[in-house]
């Protein structure tokens, strides 16, 4: 059982840090709701305020990871420029789409589009994160930015949704592969 | 006055709602300037090699920095303006919301292609 470093590197940002960010999206609404339910209650609790704050951070923390990992790593060799000549695209993802109009849109859509929302999720989930861990407690007195937070978290879920699906597409028709070789498991002779 | 804002008055630690506003104003201008940088970058070649600071990434380097760029400056002013002010958050979440909607809208490319 062996992975190349390419793979290793899309399954860290889509497995790993883009899929984490989606699995708390849902939490942190859950989340939010609890302990704004809590504030009409009139049961606010410092301890759950920071907790809340944090586990946006955290959130925020996998957004950047997510998107910076996917443009400075990944894209670099999803969108390398084969050399004339070559005949087998395999290790060229971008060309390899491009090539096929069957496939094009992918690219043209799928990879144009995800490139650039996925930038809207650390935007706006950092935005919620500021805000929560600097109001705390007082956003009691603010229906108004306690409606925005759900925005915020709403809207990056769509988008890291959105990024998250051609991701997983793109990886299905061209999948970023090369580098070296890492062998996980050894296998025995059938 | 509603309950909250009399409570809020009473209580000393109170946090006015121009920071908050300014946060989430700022990532409305933040988000929509990665919409508008993509299409424009799509339109001009010219933009398009000024925009690449980091050639492997190509122009999508250049279309990021500068946006989170205008985000964190255009927070950062948006801030010290409002700082101890009470903002109406309303129209805020109005106009952030908007420029959040039209920057999903204007990524997507066969809309984005239109302009």
């Amino acid at each position: 059982m062996e992975i190349t470093t390419r793979s290793l590197w899309t399954l860290i940002h889509g497995m790993g840090f883009g899929a984490l960010y989606l699995l708390a999206g849902s939490g942190a609404i859950a989340f939010l709701y609890q302990r704004f339910s809590a504030y009409v209650a009139a049961a606010a609790s410092p301890g759950r305020d920071r907790l809340l704050g944090t586990y946006l951070a955290v959130m925020a923390a996998l957004a950047w990871l997510t998107v910076l990992t996917g443009t400075y790593i990944i894209y670099p060799w999803y969108r390398a420029t084969p050399p004339k000549g070559t005949t087998s695209l395999g290790a060229y993802p971008r060309s390899l789409l491009l090539s096929n109009p069957a496939t094009s849109q992918w690219h043209l859509i799928g990879m144009e589009w995800k490139e650039h929302v996925a930038w809207l999720v650390p935007i706006a989930i950092t935005t919620a994160a500021v805000v929560v861990i600097r109001y705390g407690r007082d956003l009691k007195y603010h229906p108004q930015l306690r409606v925005a937070l759900y925005g915020f978290i709403v809207l990056s879920l769509f988008a890291s949704g959105v990024a998250g699906f051609f991701g997983a597409m793109l990886d299905k028709s061209a999948p970023v592969e090369g580098g070296q070789t890492i062998q996980l498991v050894q296998g025995e002779k059938q | 006055m509603s309950t909250e804002s009399k409570n809020a008055k009473q209580d000393s630690s109170y946090i006015p709602s121009g920071p908050g506003a300014a946060a989430i104003l700022a990532a409305g201008i933040g988000s929509f300037s990665v919409a508008v940088l993509t299409v424009v970058a799509d339109k001009s070649v010219l933009v398009k090699n000024q925009l690449a600071i980091y050639k492997p990434t190509g122009a999508l380097s250049g279309v990021t920095t500068a946006a989170i760029v205008v985000w964190l400056a255009a927070w950062a002013i948006l801030e010290w303006r409002w700082q101890k002010k009470n903002v109406s958050l309303r129209s805020i979440n109005i106009v952030a919301f908007a420029l959040l909607g039209l920057s999903l809208l204007l990524t997507f490319p066969p809309l984005g292609e239109l302009f």
